[in-house]
């Protein structure tokens, strides 16, 4: 019971870390309808940027508002280049596009900060918890609560943001209806680039905790990979369906590598949450949270 | 001027309803077809043989089976490459475990063991559309990966997964230099892309066309929507089985799961997107395309003396950097511009 518990949090804190990547998708799905495949690439750049500037011997306190402005910088490059002579172009024209930025982001990352493995120390250690070990005999890992609790006070801020503020307001309208939102006078473009900043931002955060947890390296790309079946589990256009979907498939994705994996030959976290994510979709097409789809002829 | 059908009158049906309607374009076609069986074989070096145009034709078959199901029947698939494993291991296995089997039948089997997978990860299309769809296809993709690497039957208990393709033999004669497998492969593309091209201009292609521009709507008018899906899916899989097959066979020799991994998804789904979605034509002109720019790309950077780590970081920059130019420039691929060249071809020299 105890192991079980344990695996079970230990997947729940994952999750949360996976709910972090996936939220930058549901951020730009939300408010431009576009599936940004670059996301795990943008997490990439920002890690890596920041891993860079510190290395040039600047604290993580200036290194990371240097990276938000560059991850600012790169998303007005992204709203000017990319989206905006992209628009109406159907979804999918869209989404091959994020992927050619994936691979540019990822080129320019490894050109400018070359493509070594690089440590990240962001003062925190991954260590249990020792009162909750002592009481209850459960290794948490202190890096995990925190990282939870940075998701936690993300998601809030970003619920805050699209449910009360002006800004927020608008960004519903446009995810709503682009011609509409147009027509009463939002400007598009402006918040196209607010909403690849914010994603920016996201990227950051994650490609933080994440890269301090692994090494900032390459490999932080396959993140994203994790991300989607989240993503189709919550619902492309909700953020508590990406936090809930992050818990689902943290939690069982661990609970069927350690229970069901030895049976069949182990590694199956790779395609477990996907198979997972299908079943539930199979139930309802729209993830957890989506939009009910309404087709009309 | 030259390419006009002035008083090119059409008798029967049969004339009215060739592929290849136009005079023109039946001795073009004919021309081209001259090249690639025998100008080609005779100049070509090995070289060109094995790193472009039998890379090419194979690309080209698997784009082709992507074009079916994400360009005529508009369901969007990232698991073209685990598609692709499925017919390579599966000829493997048939040709290894039936002593005798032609290739070419295996070759058969392999694709419609693919189709069959095919179906199975089809069944989803029923309930799920658009990006939720795509992202679960990629359970297609992981799933058949990691069924290669863990379940050693398959692999033939060979310890990393790694299988050697059998020797490519037919008919009693191996097929061994470059310009030999060049052919195989372009007689065996050359058939399926004909009975591509045919089955978009039947009926089976009309209710592919009708599910993807409304899905509701036509099955309103009485397509089958679980029919058209699922044979839309099993005919791409069987492109992409046949492909998977060549690419082992004729081109790697030696192959691994991780050979067919979603790079090579994204490549293929590339292919489409830029030679043009729903169209034959695109498939072949998308794979020269994604084929070329890499060679090009690695050439230009050697040209200019740079270290390894820089070049091929700049190529994957140039790599998107084009993938997003082409997109914005021409969103319908360069099918569109061909058509496009043709029309313009049709008026020239006297616009007005």
């Amino acid at each position: 019971m105890q192991f079980f518990l344990e695996v079970l949090l230990g997947g729940l804190l994952s999750g949360v870390m996976y709910a972090l990547v996936a939220l930058g998708y549901v951020l730009i799905f939300k408010a431009s309808g576009v599936f940004n495949y670059a996301q795990g690439a943008m997490v990439f750049f920002a890690a890596l940027t920041c891993v860079g500037f510190s290395e040039m011997g600047m604290s993580l306190w200036l290194a990371a508002p240097l990276t938000m402005l560059v991850m600012v910088a790169l998303a007005l490059a992204t709203e000017r280049i990319v989206l905006r002579p992209l628009v109406n172009q159907n979804e999918i024209t869209l989404f091959m596009a994020t992927i050619g930025l994936t691979f540019f982001i990822e080129g320019l990352a490894q050109l400018v900060w070359g493509s070594q493995v690089h440590p990240l120390e962001l003062g925190i250690e991954d260590v249990p918890l020792q009162w909750m070990l002592d009481r209850t005999g459960i290794a948490v890992s202190q890096f995990d609560l925190i990282a939870a609790l940075i998701c936690a006070i993300l998601v809030a801020a970003l619920a805050v943001l699209f449910s009360k503020t002006k800004i927020g307001r608008a960004l519903r309208a446009v995810a709503d209806d682009h011609q509409a939102a147009q027509a009463v006078g939002i400007p598009l473009q402006y918040i196209w680039a607010v909403v690849w900043t914010v994603a920016g931002f996201v990227a950051l955060v994650a490609g933080l905790l994440w890269g301090s947890r692994n090494g900032v390296q390459f490999a932080l790309t396959f993140v994203a990979l994790k991300a989607l079946p989240v993503l189709i589990l919550g619902g492309f256009t909700s953020v508590p369906g990406a936090i809930v979907g992050g818990l689902i498939i943290g939690a069982s994705e661990k609970l069927a590598e350690v229970y069901l994996g030895p049976m069949v030959g182990g590694g199956i976290e790779g395609w477990f949450p996907y198979v997972l994510a299908l079943g539930f979709l199979l139930v309802r097409p729209e993830g957890l949270f989506g939009e009910k789809i309404i087709r009309r002829v | 001027m030259f390419y006009r059908e002035a008083g090119q009158f059409k008798t029967s049906y049969d004339a009215d309803s060739q592929i290849f309607p136009i005079r023109q374009d039946r001795i073009g076609v004919a021309l081209m077809l001259a090249v690639a069986f025998v100008v080609v074989p005779l100049v070509a070096t090995p070289y060109v043989f094995s790193a472009i145009l039998i890379p090419f034709l194979i690309f080209a078959l698997a784009a082709l089976g992507l074009n079916i199901l994400t360009g005529y029947a508009g369901q969007i698939s990232l698991g073209t490459a685990a598609f692709m494993a499925v017919g390579a291991f599966a000829s493997y296995n048939f040709v290894l475990r039936i002593p005798g089997i032609p290739l070419l039948v295996a070759f058969v089997l392999g694709g419609l063991c693919a189709a069959a997978v095919g179906i199975l990860f089809g069944l989803p299309s029923l309930r799920i559309r658009g990006f939720y769809l795509a992202a679960s296809t990629l359970a297609t993709q992981f799933f058949v990966v990691w069924c290669l690497t863990k379940i050693p039957w398959l692999t033939n208990n060979s310890s990393s997964g790694v299988i050697t393709a059998q020797k490519l033999e037919m008919f009693g004669y191996a097929f061994e230099s470059p310009a030999s497998k060049y052919l195989l492969v372009l007689c065996i593309v050359l058939v399926l892309a004909l009975a591509a091209k045919n089955m978009v201009r039947c009926s089976i292609g009309r209710s592919w066309m009708a599910i993807r521009d409304m899905d509701v709507a036509a099955e309103v008018i009485g397509f089958r929507p679980m029919r058209t899906k699922l044979t839309a899916f099993a005919i791409s899989s069987f492109y992409c089985g046949v492909a998977g097959a060549l690419y082992a066979y004729a081109y790697l020799g030696t192959v691994e799961p991780e050979a067919y991994n979603l790079d090579l998804s994204f490549r293929i789904l590339f292919m489409v997107m830029i030679g043009g979605m729903g169209s034959i034509l695109g498939s072949f002109l998308g794979a020269a395309f994604i084929i070329l720019l890499p060679i090009f790309l690695s050439q230009f950077a050697h040209g200019f003396g740079l270290p390894n780590s820089i070049a091929s970081n700049l190529e994957a920059m140039v790599f998107g950097a084009l993938i997003i130019f082409f997109l914005i420039v021409e969103p319908h691929g360069l099918a569109r511009l061909w058509q496009i060249g043709k029309e313009k071809l049709r008026l020239w020299p006297f616009p007005h």
